[in-house]
């Protein structure tokens, strides 16, 4: 075990704890950023797809995560950022300004929708957030003028200081681009969670009571909070649009929001790793299910027919598991095991159960 | 003029009057507990104080400012820190993380400096560990300073809170049963601090609490509670020997 002697306040201010962990991440931004030198063109998708979803991941960890607030409507900001984007895209802003400018839109849209939705709590919250949703694929297709109705968008490449950027013309660079975005909204949010803001979403989640005895206005951090996911949400949306090349109201359903939520619950709420180690498993899983699904039809000599909602089960069940087995997620598996290894041979079993809750103050409203 | 200043406070739920007629003035650089049987409406002035409830009638003040014209997450601005009677911690945070929180009415930085992490939010946050850790140390938490909370025993989650009060730096800190559920030794412990807290760090505490050994040990006056009244105010020895206070607790001799 790597015990770090502590003989500055820095030393805990800064995100890593010492060389050798900033040294391990830095060689993994190094791996992913020459990813085109090590996959061919069609996996370089694949992974650009798991960055795009993993920067959604952490626009709703932010919300869902570190705030305690449940969405089942990020598809709607998704989709907004994504027709935000393109929309000022066709009006002529250039890209540099249209790309930040939708996210900017998107946080100010979850704002507004945050304003009615402050006094509900959990299930309430993930109602309300699901209709916003459903709401959205209406919206779109009566906004027809604005997003194209049902006939939908499309955009091709665009244009960085007279370099074009095209998922299919020039996927390397729209890689880097995508990789940028995630390496800056991953910074960001690393630093807000070192910063009073950061602490206060976490005072919100787990005792609301509390949080305002210490002089957190609570509807002020939930709005905050709102603003903040949106955003990174609309940016991601912008993303999955120039990913695919072509949307319409259908793109962005409600089974999108679902499967983002999943995601995160998957790969650890309230981490910043769970967001990715969970778009690993969303982007991956349809790949490996095909891959899979060849190798067993060609053991057993039968034709490879698809299986209508295969995806879906299995991602359903490897949810039901992870929330049976592990309600930490990936994230906090790695944690046991990182544990398990570094104390070797103490590890004890109980070392991760959480003890029971003692009786909460009775909640005032 | 007093540091804390209730005057005639009514509050009714519905039927129940929870809090009647109350009147009582904390002096500061005290230490004022308030006793009573359960339901005596103990909590629920706590309760008023951190503005989760707005009384039926009456006033309270607080260092001059009224109370009643701030909303709940302002009270802490003034300078007034609490702790709950059932812990309310962030469970899933660290033992710094929580004190830090209790920082936040000192934040100076916005969004924007914060999230690019600018030298302004640096600083801040330098100030802040100063603070913290010197609380840290003073309620001996060293050893548990990134400890999670929700794997900490029960006794250190009540210093832990405390801890996280006193980083507020407040005037007057709001102790609800500070020594319920603790052991005995924990409970010394517990009456050691709060005397430090008055002496050295010269905050004024308020505090409800049924352990008598601890009351009439620290506390310099004690308001008798029963049914939301007042029903006796003075000494420790004096309140304990009040008869409408004996009556309270042990009934009438027949």
């Amino acid at each position: 075990m790597r015990i770090v002697f502590k003989t500055n306040y820095m030393q805990d201010i800064r995100p890593w704890k010492d060389g050798y962990q900033l040294g391990l991440y830095l060689a993994l931004l190094a791996v992913v950023a020459a990813a085109p030198w090590w996959l061919d063109d069609f996996y370089l998708g694949e992974l650009t797809n798991v960055l795009i979803w993993a920067i959604a991941g952490l626009g709703l960890m932010v919300l869902t995560g570190h705030t305690g607030q449940v969405s089942l409507g990020h598809a709607a900001f998704l989709a907004f950022g994504c027709y935000a984007n393109v929309i000022l895209l066709e009006a002529g802003v250039p890209f540099l300004i249209a790309f930040p400018l939708a996210g900017i839109l998107t946080g100010i849209a979850g704002v507004t929708v945050a304003i009615p939705a402050l006094r509900l709590h959990g299930i309430y919250l993930a109602i309300f957030t699901m209709a916003l949703s459903i709401l959205m694929d209406d919206v779109i297709v009566l906004a027809e003028p604005l997003t194209g109705g049902v006939g939908g968008k499309f955009i091709g490449g665009v244009d960085i200081f007279g370099l074009t950027i095209d998922r299919w013309g020039t996927p390397v660079q729209f890689f880097w681009l995508v990789l940028g975005v995630t390496v800056l909204v991953t910074l960001g949010y690393i630093n807000l969670l070192r910063a009073p803001l950061g602490r206060s979403f976490i005072a919100v989640r787990d005792s609301e009571v509390s949080a305002q005895a210490m002089g957190v206005d609570i509807a002020r951090t939930k709005m905050i909070s709102f603003a903040l996911s949106c955003a990174v949400t609309g940016w991601a949306g912008a993303l999955m649009g120039m990913f695919s090349g072509a949307f319409n109201n259908e793109t962005f359903s409600v089974v999108i929001s679902i499967q983002l939520l999943m995601m995160i619950v998957i790969g650890g709420l309230g981490s910043i790793h769970g967001a990715f180690l969970g778009a690993i498993v969303i982007g991956f899983l349809p790949q490996f299910l095909s891959i899979s699904k060849e190798y067993v039809g060609a053991l057993f000599g039968g034709n490879t027919v698809a299986i209508p909602g295969l995806e879906f089960g299995i991602f359903g069940m490897i949810l039901i598991a992870f929330i049976l087995f592990e309600p930490m997620g990936m994230y906090g598996r790695w944690l046991k095991i990182r544990t398990w290894f570094e104390l070797f041979p103490f590890y004890r079993k109980d070392m991760f159960k959480r003890q029971k809750s003692y009786l909460k103050t009775e909640r005032l409203r | 003029m007093s540091l804390l200043e209730f005057q005639n406070v009514t509050l009714k739920f519905g039927g129940l009057t929870a809090v009647n007629d109350l009147s009582f003035a904390v002096e500061e650089g005290e230490v004022f507990a308030i006793v009573g049987p359960n339901g005596a409406g103990k909590s629920t002035v706590f309760n008023l104080i951190s503005r989760f409830y707005d009384p039926f009638a009456g006033s309270i003040r607080f260092d001059g400012h009224d109370l009643l014209q701030v909303k709940p997450s302002g009270v802490a601005a003034y300078g007034v820190a609490r702790t709950f009677q059932n812990i309310e911690l962030f469970e899933h945070a660290t033992v710094l993380q929580n004190l830090l929180v209790g920082r936040h009415r000192h934040r100076k930085t916005n969004l924007l400096s914060e999230v690019l992490f600018l030298p302004s939010a640096r600083r801040q946050e330098v100030e802040n560990r100063e603070k913290v850790e010197e609380i840290i140390d003073f309620l001996d938490l060293q050893a548990y300073r990134d400890k999670m909370i929700s794997g900490l025993p029960y006794g250190v989650r009540k210093v832990v809170e405390v801890a996280r009060a006193l980083a507020t730096d407040p005037k007057l800190l709001l102790l609800d049963e500070p020594a319920s559920g603790l052991s005995v030794e924990e409970t010394t412990d517990m009456r050691w601090w709060i005397d430090d807290i008055r002496r050295q760090m010269g905050i004024t505490v308020l505090m409800v609490e049924h352990d008598m050994g601890l009351v009439s040990g620290v506390s310099d006056r004690v308001l008798a509670m029963a049914d939301g009244a007042m029903l006796a105010l003075g000494t420790p020895a004096q309140v304990q020997s009040h008869p409408a206070v004996v009556e309270a607790y042990l009934g009438k001799a027949s």
